[in-house]
């Protein structure tokens, strides 16, 4: 005996923007495909309601030097050789299956030595070669360096479509009239508040920046960590977005993996508790679980360390796009 | 949702005799409506108008118990669809499968794990709920052998899962009091299934695979036969499925006060999954997406951290900020000749450096400055964590009566405070610079400090 049941589909008047990334040849770069995010007219994987165009997508975090400070798990499962050569680790990300490449400019070598842009364009240029993904690049984290570096990434790498970060609201300007001037992406990043999300847009936007060559990064911890906070963060930031607020219908981006991976969970097995199980299972487990819950809360592009996440994820991927 | 004005006014004899007080029934209806006065203030209310007051305000999901005592399991009463919304209320139970086909020993062995298993964070114990007791073998005596010992080995609340009435009313039979989830009811077995829990009194699940019209025919025969704790089993066992039909189910219950969906759900993803870490992160979804009992097919430490991690994360009020009280920490016994380390209120910042203190052996001093429950970065960004603000702590708290030294330890993400803490302290006070993260405190503490 059935009883009638009205399917409630929420009615979302506005889509998320399509943003992509990257260039062939036929659009004046050099990769050999491009990933376009966002397009989603509902809640993420809510297929009953809606249209979910682009699947989420999965980039793989490269440094631009040996990151001594890394989990041994993650050195262990890389190999020194692939390390310390951007080059070799961009190929064997690919061979991963990353959908893209995050370059991090640690901003010194292993000496020491401060990154000049002569020596970032030089690593970028070794990367775009070595792989045909599009590419994501991340400037050390201190205003004056990222400027300095990534304006001369940003020229060297005309035409490739690249997408370039932090732009933060102490420091946004110098990024994207560069991006402006290349033909670039940007993230735009904030601490974990709707509304200072949407001012850092509006302030970018209003620079004559096109709004469908931003990321939105709003900032996210680890499970354990904080993750959520940016979890509630990403929900309220989507869901005014579908309801038509424009500056806030943008595709988010997570670096998933550089929260984890700081993480004791991650780092370290010695003098943990037995209840914390296998180091390496939890340790993908905790990576794995944390980038699939933002993805539940918006997030388009996770940035991950380890290449047995990367598996789980896009094996995750697949199956909320498959109807499955 | 409360009945209106005119609907109470419905179910009033609509004499007017004012003995409740008032000048006509719908003024009555109006007051009660408006909470004003109870409805059995008129003398001639029906059993049944009462009945369909009650109903109308009760909450849009049920709460239900399964277990008894401390260790039981209360799911349900959630309000919102989005913890941001206010917040959600219940964490889901996490239980563990057992197969009563599984060798005796290695039943004990898990119902002991379970039981014993927990972690602490932020200062809590997270543990598991309890275990599901599978009839895989079909027959009563082996599942009878099962459940002696699982019990033998946890009094933590349980599922009985099996599909025939003989083998659950068994089953039901020595657990007497124990207030199973009873699993399941389905298209074949619902009246036995009723008289059982109606019989034991124990909340009933609820499974039908062939959609939500035919989950919902089912769940309103098990109700209009007089069950009321219901959980339900929607069949979707994969990732996207149980991703749409679960929220359709939240929607109706909590937006469109579908009563006949107003209940918990019980999720199984090990059953649509085809490895451990696929099952961990369907299960973690099922956390944040309105599953209210998950069942894991295994017993695995580093599968069951997480989870116990991210429902608490979840299940968190959002509008709480957690803080401590902020002062003066000891940890060991300290001596005034002790290190003393700073940093912030917020609950998570205190609890990775106290865990960490504790862990090094090194008898210290931990200043909690008030941070206003925000980390050390945010903090410092927000002007909550700096030079001006801890040695307003320092002297708040008589710090500097309690050591001989004066050296303070200070978080390395704020290191470029250093210079200003100083001037700030004034006399020979020195700043010294921790670091970065938190479980470097211990090899700091031993090394570093003399």
């Amino acid at each position: 005996m059935a009883v009638e049941v009205e399917i409630p589909k929420e009615n979302w008047s506005n889509a998320v923007v399509e943003v992509t990334i990257g260039a062939t040849e036929a659009e004046g770069g050099t990769r050999s495909k491009t990933v376009t995010v966002g397009g989603e007219t509902t809640l993420p994987f809510l297929h009953f309601e809606g249209e979910i165009p682009h699947p989420p997508v999965v980039a793989v975090e490269i440094q631009d030097h040996y990151p001594e400070d890394w989990s041994p798990l993650l050195l262990e499962t890389w190999g020194d050789n692939v390390l310390h050569d951007p080059a070799l680790w961009a190929e064997k990300a690919e061979g991963c299956g990353a959908d893209l490449i995050m370059l991090r400019l640690r901003g010194k070598d292993e000496k020491g030595n401060r990154t000049t842009p002569e020596e970032a364009v030089q690593t970028v240029k070794k990367v775009l070669e070595a792989t045909g993904l599009p590419l994501i690049v991340r400037g050390p984290g201190e205003a004056e360096h990222d400027n300095e570096l990534l304006v001369a990434v940003a020229e060297a790498a005309e035409g490739e479509r690249i997408v370039m970060g932090l732009c933060e609201d102490k420091n946004y300007r110098t990024i994207v009239a560069a991006a402006m001037a290349h033909g670039h992406l940007v993230i735009s990043s904030t601490p974990m508040d709707v509304n200072l999300s949407k001012q850092l847009v509006i302030l970018i936007t209003d620079m004559r920046f096109p709004i469908d060559r931003i990321l939105v990064d709003p900032t996210t911890g680890a499970l354990g960590y904080g993750i959520e906070y940016g979890y509630s963060v990403m929900e309220r930031t989507r869901i005014a977005g579908l309801q038509g607020d424009k500056m806030t219908a943008l595709p988010m981006i997570c670096f998933v993996g550089e929260e984890c991976w700081r993480q004791k969970e991650l780092k370290v097995n010695e003098g943990v508790p037995p209840a914390w199980g296998d180091w390496l299972i939890r340790s993908i487990n905790w990576e794995a679980m944390t980038a699939t819950t933002l993805i539940h809360s918006g997030a388009d592009v996770v940035t991950i360390r380890h290449p047995k996440t990367v598996e789980i994820v896009k094996g995750f991927i697949e199956r909320m796009m498959a109807g499955n | 949702m409360p009945l209106s004005a005119l609907e109470i006014y419905k179910l009033l004899p609509k004499t007017n005799c004012k003995e409740c007080g008032f000048p006509t029934c719908l003024a009555f209806a109006m007051r009660v409506a408006a909470k004003q006065v109870e409805l059995d203030a008129c003398p001639y209310i029906s059993e049944e108008a009462k009945e369909k007051l009650a109903a109308a305000s009760r909450p849009p999901m049920r709460l239900v118990t399964v277990g008894v005592g401390d260790n039981k399991i209360e799911v349900g009463n959630e309000t919102v669809l989005f913890r941001h919304d206010r917040t959600f209320v219940h964490e889901p139970g996490l239980m563990i499968r057992i197969k009563d086909t599984q060798p005796i020993k290695e039943i004990e062995e898990t119902a002991a794990q379970v039981d014993g298993y927990y972690v602490e964070r932020v200062g809590m114990k997270l543990c598991l709920n309890g275990v599901a007791l599978e009839n895989a073998s079909g027959e009563v005596e082996t599942y009878l052998k099962a459940l002696k010992a699982v019990q033998a080995n946890t009094d933590l609340p349980l599922i009985l899962m099996a599909k025939d009435p003989k083998v659950m009313a068994a089953a039901l039979e020595n657990l007497g009091d124990e207030n199973p989830l009873i699993y399941a009811a389905t298209k074949d077995n619902w009246s036995e299934m009723v008289e059982l829990a109606k019989e034991y009194k124990c909340p009933l699940a609820v499974y039908e695979a062939d959609g939500l019209d035919e989950l919902a025919g089912l769940v309103q025969q098990v109700e209009e036969a007089g069950v009321e704790e219901i959980v339900l089993d929607p069949g979707t066992r994969g990732f996207n499925d149980s991703l749409n039909v679960m929220t359709q189910i939240r929607r109706l219950a909590l937006k469109r006060n579908f009563r006949l969906f107003g209940y918990p759900i019980i999720t199984f993803p090990g059953e649509g999954t085809n490895s451990i870490e696929e099952e961990t992160i369907l299960a973690g979804q099922h956390i944040a997406k309105y599953g209210g009992f998950i069942v894991l097919e295994h017993f695995n430490p580093a599968q069951i951290y997480p989870l116990l991690t991210l429902r608490l994360n979840i299940f968190t009020d959002p509008r709480v900020p957690i803080q401590m009280e902020p002062g003066v920490y000891e940890f060991g016994e300290p001596t005034p000749e002790s290190p003393l380390l700073t940093t912030t209120n917020f609950s998570l910042t205190y609890f990775s450096v106290a865990g960490e203190i504790e862990a090094s052996g090194v008898p210290s001093w931990l200043l909690v400055c008030d941070s206003e429950g925000m980390s050390v970065l945010t903090a410092w960004a927000a002007g909550n964590f700096d030079a001006e603000r801890i040695a307003k702590d320092v002297k708040r708290f008589g710090v500097a009566d309690k050591i001989s030294h004066r050296k303070i330890i200070i978080p390395g993400l704020v290191a470029v405070i250093m210079g200003e803490l100083e001037e700030e302290l004034g006399g020979d006070w020195k700043v010294l610079v921790g670091p970065k993260e938190a479980m470097e405190i211990p090899r700091y503490l031993k090394e570093v400090w003399e």
